[in-house]
């Protein structure tokens, strides 16, 4: 099996995999970082969204292969200590329940505030729409979005 | 445990030190037994522990799981409560299971369902949070050379005058003191209690640390992915691995009673190992099973008199003569819960032990099957139970499904593994809220009240053959399979309510809510019905039916209130209510919505609940929202369908969930009530899906009958 060289978190990674082998069990599997979670293998529930180079992707559903060497963010490489704006907001509006798909929301939060730091509503549903959650915390997530909106340090878009 | 609060020594079995120095304070069951729980034979062993570190640290750990619920916070903050603790210092864990008789003597309390939790923990976790303080005081009194009445507590100190010492410090003596009586506070000192905390799981819960079942790794293991059946419980007629096994990484292929499952390094070789596999299946009896001819034969039943629920009168004789009728089938499709977090679990095997690590509802049952099945003591079978990613019953499986099979799995390869299920396996793997059809008769009196109501409801049992029986199911009747809508079946002066219930082969579980998710929408539909043939407003309606329900009265009114009934919607939006009683809380919602372009648009839903004393409100409010997001999920999409014995859905894209675009504001109100507590978990699902379609008439004029919502029916009008 080929090897592949990873950039996640700021960390560089060499992992020996199917080049077929979706990003998602790499990232969970072999660099063993459990953040980023499996729901449905068909990029339909988000539950495993990370950015590659900036933008949000799908990462069940996103070979290995195709990511060598750019630059991959997980929930891992959010803060180090819950400090992000989008983290905070998501305190202050208490939106987990179960927990289980807000990695993926909250990495959908932040790409879109990233380039579009005051989202109105039709701009975060279009954003958001790729995230399922099955507890229904949507009416949070929205207030939450708003409630770091404009609150993101600029960045170049890493 | 006395009325008035005190807690006898009895309560408790155990205080102790932990090797580590400390006080540990476990504590039992209640003394008391309310309708549909067992009767505690006597006291049941350990369920909770309180301990307080010499570091001052406050570990409350819980009896029953997190999957969402919120009781990672609620059941502290009845301990500090009476504590007094620094909120900050305490940290939450889940406990083990204890000995497996516990479960077969008294299984509710060990397993998480029934929105029970907080009811059932209420006095218990606070007792024993009071209990550890006087213990904490006496303690501190006796070191500080003062008596313990003159000592005050406050964020883990005792204090007396200008001298504190802290809890951790007392901690080690003040558990060896004898166990004493303690009054528990009354509801004007509360500091915690009514008033909303911020989730102690959120923290882990947004940055991945949060531990969940398909997290758990250790060297060693190995992932197991499972060919399933086609057709629920067809054997394996040939199997041929060759494919499978070329697969670099595969590590074993076995067969076991649910499939075959490939074990290797990772999940995702083990998925294209899974899908290399040429299986020939014996379909069995099970494979011309169809959905549709089920309702079809449901619809035929429904016709037939069943087991009798409950009646008055003579139903027959007053449809017979009435003038006016109203008849009406209705009918309710499978329903998967699909969880986010798939099913999974993860088995170690070793010398007479078996480890075990799965998110589940029923740690406790569990157990006790794996040691049953591996002939091992139950006290051998380390039970672990991280986070669950979601549940809605599916995790509350009676049968241990997914646990043995990883179990079989582990035992047959004499390998550790992680059987993880992928969404498919999940989405047609069978224990699905049942298919549902009522067949109702109203005789309309002149007033346009009901003088008779005759009500019969097809399906299979939920309760029958589980551990859960012989509370549930009683003359052949599973009790949780119905509700008979009481504030209006007793003013009725004929009724009968019926039941069939049918034996089908395809598993079935409790759905989140259980009998009122078809029950609640019948009832509350034709109410809404009748409302609108007897041409009065159907709050008012139902008001004439609520006169000794205050419960009800309270719901609807502060419903009919906060969504501005009276005053008319903007053109083109229209409104319906619903209300009911579901898990002893009592909830009104007032769905608002347009049509556009065959498209149902939910604006907002306005939600009341009376649940009496709302320990955290906002988890209540949070509970409401999750319930009616998920409840309008299942009435505007949810159907799986069978043919030819294979489940028509697989995964998101044809078992759709509500999404952000598709959510509703959603107002939540409490109705302020001293009344007895009832759950929050669940009772919210109740109500959405008949508002929902009593808005629809308001919209349409067409009576929606069936779930899910078909818009093709419009097109019929």
């Amino acid at each position: 099996m080929p090897l592949f060289h990873l950039s996640i978190n700021g960390k560089k990674y060499t992992v020996n995999a199917d080049a077929q082998m979706p990003l998602l069990w790499v990232i969970r599997e072999l660099v063993g970082l459990t953040g980023t979670k499996y729901g449905c293998g068909i990029a339909q529930c988000g539950a495993c969204t990370v950015h590659l180079k900036g933008p949000p992707i799908r990462s069940c559903s996103f070979p290995v292969s195709a990511v060598s060497n750019q630059p991959i963010t997980t929930i891992e490489g959010i803060s180090k200590d819950n400090s992000h704006p989008v983290q905070k907001a998501w305190i202050a509006e208490q939106v987990p329940q179960c927990g289980y798909c807000q990695s993926g929301q909250i990495m959908s939060a932040v790409a879109l505030l990233r380039d579009n730091p005051h989202p109105t509503d039709d701009d975060i549903d279009a954003a958001m729409q790729g995230n399922i959650c099955r507890c229904g915390t949507y009416p949070r997530i929205r207030k939450a979005i708003k409630t770091a909106a404009g609150t993101l340090p600029k960045t170049n878009g890493q | 445990m006395s009325k008035n609060g005190r807690i006898n020594r009895r309560d408790f079995l155990r205080i102790g030190t932990f090797a580590s120095g400390g006080l540990l304070v476990a504590f039992s069951l209640p003394d008391k037994v309310t309708p549909a729980q067992p009767k505690p034979s006597r006291e049941a062993a350990l369920n909770a522990f309180l301990k307080i570190g010499t570091d001052n640290s406050i570990h409350i750990i819980l009896s029953k799981v997190e999957m969402g619920q919120g009781i990672w916070t609620t059941l502290p903050m009845l301990i500090a409560e009476e504590l007094d603790c620094d909120w900050s210092r305490i940290k939450v864990e889940q406990s083990p299971p204890g000995k497996a008789s516990d479960f077969l003597e008294n299984p509710v309390y060990k397993s998480t369902g029934g929105s029970e939790t907080t009811i059932q923990e209420f006095d218990r976790y606070r007792m024993a949070g009071a209990t550890a303080r006087t213990m904490l005081v006496t303690a501190a009194a006796k070191r500080l050379g003062v008596q313990p009445q003159d000592c005050r507590t406050e964020n883990s100190y005792v204090i007396a005058g200008d001298k504190r010492i802290s809890y951790g410090e007392v901690a080690t003596e003040a558990a060896k003191l004898p166990v004493p009586n303690v009054t528990l506070r009354e509801p004007k000192d509360w500091k915690y209690i009514g008033k909303s905390q911020k989730r102690l799981d959120t923290p882990e819960k947004i940055n991945g640390k949060a531990t969940y079942g398909l997290d758990i790794h250790f060297p060693g293991l190995l992932t197991a992915v499972v060919a399933h059946p086609p057709v629920f419980y067809a054997t394996v007629k040939t199997v041929d691995a060759t494919q499978t096994k070329a697969i670099n990484g595969v590590r074993d292929v076995v067969r076991i009673p649910t499939g075959v499952a490939v074990l290797a390094d990772n999940f995702w070789t083990a998925k294209q190992g899974r899908d290399a596999l040429q299986i020939e299946w014996n379909p069995g009896k099970n494979a011309d099973l169809d959905s549709q001819a089920l309702t079809d034969s449901y619809r035929k039943i429904a016709k037939t008199d069943g087991l009798t629920i409950r009646k008055k009168g003579d139903v027959t004789a007053a449809l017979t003569k009435a003038e006016r009728t109203l008849d009406a089938d209705y009918s309710f499709p499978y329903l998967a819960h699909a969880p986010m977090e798939p099913l999974n679990c993860t088995v170690n095997i070793g010398t007479d032990s078996c480890e075990v690590w799965t998110g589940t509802q029923s740690p406790l049952l569990h157990q006790a099957e794996v040691a049953r099945f591996l002939g091992l003591k139950p006290e051998q079978v380390k039970f672990y139970t991280p986070y669950l990613g979601g549940s809605f019953g599916r995790r509350g499986s009676f049968s241990s499904d997914w646990v043995m099979e990883a179990v079989h799995i582990a035992k047959t390869s004499g390998k550790a593994i992680k059987l993880v299920w992928t969404r498919e396996d999940d989405i047609k793997g069978g224990y699905y809220r049942p298919v549902y059809v009522h067949n109702v008769r109203i005789a309309i009196g002149t007033n346009g009240f009901p003088t008779a109501w005759q009500h019969r409801i097809v399906g299979q049992s939920l309760f029958t053959n589980t551990p859960l029986a012989d509370m549930i199911v009683h003359n052949g009747i599973d009790y949780s399979s119905v509700t008979t809508g009481a504030p209006y079946s007793n003013s009725v002066p004929d009724h009968s309510f019926e039941l069939h219930t049918t034996t089908v082969n395809v598993p079935v579980l409790p759905w989140r809510s259980v009998g009122s998710t078809h029950s609640a929408f019948v009832i509350e539909t034709l109410i809404d019905e009748l409302a609108f043939l007897a041409k009065i407003d159907p709050v008012a309606y139902r008001r004439a039916f609520f006169i000794n329900h205050p419960r009800h009265l309270a719901a609807l009114n502060l419903a009919a209130e906060k969504s501005d009934w009276t005053n008319p919607l903007p053109k083109g939006q229209f409104r319906g209510i619903a209300v009911c009683e579901a898990m002893g809380s009592y909830v009104a919602q007032v769905v608002e919505l347009s049509i556009d372009k065959q498209t149902i648009r939910v604006h907002r839903v306005v939600c009341a609940i009376d649940c009496g004393l709302a320990v955290n409100p906002d988890g209540v409010r949070a509970q409401m929202e999750s319930s009616i997001v998920f409840g309008l999920t299942a009435a505007l999409h949810g159907e799986i369908t069978l043919k030819n014995g294979q489940v028509q859905q697989s995964n998101f894209h044809d078992y759709p969930m509500l999404r952000m675009t598709d959510t509703p504001v959603i107002d939540v109100h409490i109705v302020p009530s001293t009344a007895k507590m009832g759950g929050a978990g669940e009772p919210g699902v109740a109500p959405i899906a008949p508002a929902l379609a009593n808005a629809l008439f308001a919209a349409t004029g067409i009576r929606f009958r069936q779930l899910p919502i078909k818009l093709e029916e419009l097109n019929k009008a």
